[in-house]
């Protein structure tokens, strides 16, 4: 039975809130949508320079805790958070499906006004403007008629208030990743998008990420992509795999993760055990690459 | 020694206008990655403006309200132009240069059916037409009104840049618009607002250019913008006070190039440029070469790899 074939189990309440995507596959029908989904994205295709890149993407998040989006490199994990934003690159389009956000089709809406229904998006490369300082690179993110959490971005990350001052491009990979995280948590978010928020971070640092997102979760429903699959383990509480642009398995992290031919299957790991969610992320547990 | 007081002051005139028009273009193609061919179409529109009111007013009063209205001219030019066309071609930089290449010679054609291929004299007051003792030398009055208000641009557009939102909404732009869209900015107001100032720019150095030249003709803003172009270049588009150092750089140059290589200014500012290039880093993706190669890329053909701006998982 190939990947894509699989039928992941069924959705099931851990020990901490879980109503995020209810397990299907990618045959159509979706993964489900609770009443209180935040984003759902259901049978998602997008091209890029004629490629056809996702081929039926559908999910939907949780309104509460993290729900990893995971896959091997190149499945199309961070092509969808870049359609669900509006940020597909030139030659890239949507060709089909739809994208909500609480309810609301945002599919051809433009990125600003997306974004301020209340979405705080880490991406990938981590956005941070490296000619302007910290303390711009805060401003620019203020929504205009919001509350700007300043507090809340102090107290996680103190080290960003002394540095208010100092140019983002002068920062450690670490340090800028603190950047765009407290951007996404300045404003009264719905949800908080991260995109591969530990890559190229040494250990430690990929630690002190991992507990921030976990505090930053407890605020507002997170959709993380992530390849270091301890991370994932500590901080998911629901999972959708993509295998070539499709969701091949959706539903609860911690059964995904304990099952050892699911992981091996599709993610490309020999996954450990989960010994409890609590486990720190080690470097060298990462998922696998193209195939 | 007060020749070379002389040629120095006249070369940081004729960079002072470099610089009124390079820092919209830069501003404009930084935030927006759009070459706009027709900033000096803008220019000469502005320049004719000015002569009109200058023609009928005259004196101090008429260069005032020449100022006012040519700069205004060229502000309500690029804000038609913003709003009629170029919004509707964002993402298609082929188009864009198409377009706003056929403004630069439509407009200058108009210019030339309306008031003849002829240059038209521009009525400088006498309060500017005389000249000044500076070490020895006589520089004309016009050379320090020019560098007086590319000194004014500057600070002002210093300010804007560091001291409001919009400001740094174009700083942040010119590195990563899309990244500023993802926070929630809404980039096509800041789009109007920088072409507008750009506009303003081009207006006010075409009036100023009036001054420095003492004649208006249909196709000054197209010569001018050459050079502006070979200071953007030079100077890159993260630094104003860059785009200035380089303005000043390439007047300089063309002003001592002129005079002592006998005549060959123009061609000492393109051997500048030549070695600006040549010595600078490529593939930093930053400097306006870059950019414009990489606007002109065509996206459709690239292999997906290339298209992700990430370069990473698609």
């Amino acid at each position: 039975m190939s990947p894509r074939d699989r039928t992941g189990p069924r959705d099931r309440t851990g020990p901490r809130d879980r109503t995020g995507p209810r397990d299907r596959t990618d045959s159509g029908a979706g993964m489900g949508s609770a009443p209180a989904t935040v984003l759902s994205v259901r049978d998602l295709h997008v091209e890029i320079g004629g490629s056809r890149i996702l081929q039926g993407v559908t999910f939907d998040t949780a309104p509460g805790g993290v729900t990893a989006l995971l896959g091997r490199n190149g499945v199309g994990k961070t092509t969808t958070v870049r359609a669900v934003l509006g940020l597909l690159p030139d030659g890239g389009r949507i060709t089909g499906g739809a994208v909500t956000l609480d309810g609301a089709d945002v599919t051809a809406e433009p990125t600003h006004r997306t974004v301020r229904r209340g979405i705080g998006y880490a991406p990938e490369d981590r956005g941070v403007f490296t000619r302007l300082t910290v303390a711009e690179n805060l401003a620019l993110a203020e929504r205009p008629g919001g509350a700007h959490h300043y507090d809340l971005v102090h107290d996680l990350f103190p080290e960003l208030l002394a540095r208010r001052a100092q140019l983002a491009g002068t920062l450690s990979g670490g340090q800028q990743q603190m950047v765009a995280i407290a951007r996404t948590l300045l404003n009264d978010n719905r949800l908080v998008i991260a995109d591969e928020p530990t890559k190229g971070l040494a250990p430690r640092v990929v630690t002190e990420v991992a507990e921030v997102l976990e505090r930053a979760a407890a605020r507002v429903p997170l959709l993380l992509v992530e390849q270091n699959l301890a991370v994932v383990r500590r901080l998911a509480t629901h999972a959708a795999v993509l295998d070539a642009g499709r969701v091949v398995h959706g539903g609860d992290a911690a059964s995904l993760l304990a099952d050892r031919e699911l992981t091996t299957g599709l993610l490309g790991v020999g996954s450990r055990a989960p010994s409890g969610r609590a486990s720190a992320p080690r470097g060298d547990d990462v998922l696998g690459g193209a195939h | 020694m007060d020749t070379l007081v002389l040629l120095t002051l006249t070369g940081l005139g004729l960079g002072a206008l470099y610089f009124l028009i390079a820092s919209g273009l830069a501003l404009i193609f930084g935030l927006m990655d759009v070459l706009n061919f027709a900033h000096g179409a803008f220019l000469t529109v502005s320049a004719y403006a000015a002569w009109q009111v200058l023609d009928s007013v005259g004196g101090m009063p008429g260069l005032l309200l020449a100022l006012l209205v040519g700069t205004s001219t060229g502000l309500l030019l690029a804000v038609v132009v913003e709003f009629a066309l170029i919004r509707r071609l964002y993402g298609r930089p082929r188009d864009q240069i198409l377009v706003t290449v056929g403004l630069s010679l439509a407009i200058p054609a108009l210019v030339q059916s309306a008031w003849s291929a002829d240059a038209r004299s521009f009525p400088v007051p006498d309060a500017l037409d005389g000249t000044v003792t500076l070490a020895g030398a006589q520089v004309p009055v016009n050379r320090l009104v020019l560098i007086a208000g590319a000194v004014l641009v500057l600070v002002g557009v210093q300010l804007f840049l560091t001291r409001t939102r919009y400001g740094l909404i174009v700083r942040a732009g010119v590195e990563d618009r899309a990244m500023v869209t993802a926070l929630g900015v809404d980039v096509t107001r800041a789009f109007t607002l920088v072409f507008a100032l750009g506009g303003a720019l081009a207006g006010l150095a075409g009036v100023l250019g009036g001054l420095y030249f003492g004649s208006v003709s249909p196709h000054q803003g197209t010569s001018l913008l050459i050079f502006a172009f070979v200071v953007v270049i030079i100077g890159g588009l993260h630094s104003m006070p860059g785009v200035a150092l380089s303005a000043l750089t390439v007047g300089l140059t063309q002003q001592y190039a002129n005079y002592y290589l006998g005549g060959y200014g123009d061609l000492a500012v393109v051997v500048l440029l030549a070695l600006v290039v040549l010595a600078r880093p490529t593939g930093s993706g930053t400097s306006p070469v870059d950019r414009i190669r990489r606007r002109l890329e065509s996206p459709r053909a690239a292999p997906v790899e290339s298209v992700l701006p990430t370069g990473g998982t698609p």
